[in-house]
């Protein structure tokens, strides 16, 4: 995390250009530029500025942005709101439809609906989240039918809550990209567990299929699910970026866009710095999660 | 399967070594129809992004004479003409190549690079593995469009610098799957034997390791090149790849989507042609992994 937080510096720290010159434009004065530099703490040594930079961080200061000169943390506040909101939403869906899903395709293996849903999961997870997007976007409100909004538009300090609609495709696309990896993965480790010694074990006591399955196996199943899902909502924090900027979603992930677009670095540096934490953090989960739910581990563990 | 087992016991020979499971691998995949489907579908979206340019009507920057913006399909522009009255078609077709070339490139570099990373770590274990390893989990720790996207904030969009991103991106992951395999290879009596009559560390690395650990890269690299296409046109379609007014399928998406209402075929086709590219290599990639593992299960059992 730290070396992460020392990349996203170093990175913005070695561009070519400057940031105060892009601000004031070519024409600026000498003298003007030298002060906007020293306004921003552009003329200290690397380390400092990154010493003050991270120092920021942990205060809770961020810096202003460099395109309004607004507090970057006023900024992030409320597309924080609507991209976190998109997530958890997202989240909530996809992971128990992953799972179910490949339990029961693990359960009828080789059947018509496994092979089905095999190929199906194959090409969905190969699929890029903007072509998904797009793809929905046309069925479902542009060309096809015209039932769902594509463009999220919102009123400032209004919550996400109050566009049920405008959330169906963005969050749609987010499902779409999550559920092929989770229901994959369950499918492979469920099938796995279904041929192990314990399992059969429960079947020979006379257990009813469904009850070797949902309380024998998946539960087994599941730790290497739990890391695969902790991966892809990580996975998720990369793909609001493109997701939000499809649907003009006013999230973390857009606003990042805008700021490299408009060499905004302070914003840049933040965004970067929570999206890779976010990831670091869930990947940190994923672990634990792997640990909790197996009941093989969480033995070895005691 | 089983003479892949007699060579693998077998420790003579060791040129047959060297082919027979590589050709192993590649005729069991393509019995699979998944195989043939996914290297079809790919062949053919490689092919209109080869020869595309030469069936164009029109070249790729210049209006449709008579054509307003977002007009619909007609003889003149089979597809209709995009944002600024160009003919769709024909930024199609000349549209796909640059895809191709970023998306090789940056899967070919990162590979490499992670291979040798990881054969280098599980070689030399100890500090070294350690600290490479490290270095590779702090470039994971970024998602890949995310770290693309700061160093185009950095830079400005350049297209060396969006390969070098992505290459950077995939780097890490191709090394964990080099060093994963490569560990268990690095122990085994041929290698200790090649280091015994003092093969140089390079060759015994390149020479004897890497053929043995070449069916998981393989995997791994159609995977990456998959997953490298949808950042690469990603890229683009966030603005961040070729500039206006080049043609390039997430270009063209980008430049299009305000008249999708108007007109969503200069949407569309590229749309489909990147869905079908990824679709195809991902098919190819789950032919030969499907393979790889059946081989694999074969020669656990006969041994």
């Amino acid at each position: 995390m730290f070396a992460a937080s020392l990349i996203i510096f170093g990175a913005t720290q070695a561009l070519p250009g400057d940031a105060a010159r892009s601000i004031l434009g070519r024409a600026a004065q000498p003298e003007s530029l030298a002060a906007l530099r020293h306004q921003l703490g552009l003329d200290k040594p690397v380390w400092q500025q990154y010493w003050e930079w991270i120092s920021g961080v942990f205060s809770g200061d961020l810096g202003s942005s460099l395109a309004n000169g607004l507090a970057v943390t006023d900024v992030l506040g409320e597309r924080l709101l609507y991209s976190s909101f998109l997530m958890l939403i997202a989240a909530a869906i996809s992971i128990p439809f992953g799972i179910v899903l490949g339990a029961v395709s693990a359960r009828k293996r080789d059947s018509a609906f496994d092979q089905t849903a095999g190929v199906a999961t194959l090409g969905l997870a190969a699929l890029p989240e903007f072509v998904v997007g797009i793809t929905l976007a046309v069925l479902f409100s542009t060309t096809v039918f015209h039932i769902l909004p594509s463009v999220v538009v919102t009123e400032e300090g209004v919550g996400p809550w109050h566009y049920p609609k405008e959330f169906v495709l963005p969050v749609l696309t987010l499902v779409i990209a999550v559920v092929p990896y989770t229901s994959r993965i369950m499918r492979a480790s469920t099938v796995e567990i279904l041929e192990s010694d314990f399992v059969e074990m429960a079947r020979l006591k006379g257990l009813s299929e469904r009850r070797v399955l949902w309380r024998h196996a998946v539960p087994n199943a599941l730790a290497p699910t739990f890391q695969v899902t902790a991966l892809n909502l990580a996975y998720l924090a990369g793909g609001i970026v493109v997701v939000e900027t499809v649907f003009n979603y006013p999230g973390i992930g857009s606003l990042l866009v805008e700021s490299v677009r408009a060499r905004d670095m302070p914003t840049v540096q933040a965004i970067a710095l929570l999206i890779t934490g976010l990831y670091v953090v869930l990947n940190l989960l994923a672990d634990l999660a792997t640990i909790l739910v197996s009941p093989r581990l969480r033995t070895s563990l005691e | 399967m089983s003479d892949l087992a007699a060579a693998e016991t077998a420790e003579v020979g060791r040129a047959e070594k060297r082919t027979r499971p590589w050709r192993v691998l590649m005729l069991t995949a393509w019995a699979q129809h998944r195989t043939k489907i996914g290297l079809g579908i790919t062949l053919l979206l490689v092919g209109i992004a080869l020869i595309g340019p030469f069936l164009a009507p029109y070249p790729p920057d210049q209006g449709v004479e008579g054509q307003l913006p977002f007009a619909q399909p007609s003889s003149d522009a089979w597809f209709g003409t995009d944002a600024i009255g160009r003919d769709v078609l024909s930024r199609f077709l000349w549209g796909g190549i640059s895809v191709l070339i970023l998306a090789g490139l940056s899967t070919a570099i990162g590979v490499s690079l992670g291979v040798a990373v990881g054969l280098i770590a599980a070689r030399a274990r100890g500090k070294l593995d350690d600290v490479l390893m490290r270095t590779m989990d702090v470039l994971l720790s970024f998602p890949q469009i995310v770290f693309a996207l700061i160093l185009a904030a950095t830079v400005g969009p350049n297209l060396w610098l969006l390969v070098g991103a992505v290459a950077l991106t995939t780097m890490p992951r191709a090394a964990r799957v080099a060093r994963g395999a490569a560990v268990e290879i690095v122990q085994r009596d041929f290698v200790r034997a090649a280091e015994a009559i003092g093969l140089p560390r390079r060759q015994i690395l390149f020479g004897e390791v890497l053929p043995n650990i070449a069916s998981p890269l393989i995997v791994e690299t159609t995977l990456r090149l998959t997953f490298n296409v949808a950042v690469v046109a990603g890229l683009s379609f966030l603005g961040f790849g070729l500039q206006p007014p080049a043609a390039d399928w997430g270009l063209m998406i980008n430049e299009n989507r305000n008249g999708l209402t108007l007109q969503p075929w200069p949407v569309l086709l590229p749309v489909i042609a990147i869905a079908l590219l990824t679709i195809g290599t991902s098919l190819v990639g789950d032919g030969i992994n499907r393979a790889m593992i059946g081989i694999e299960r074969g020669s656990r059992g006969s041994e």
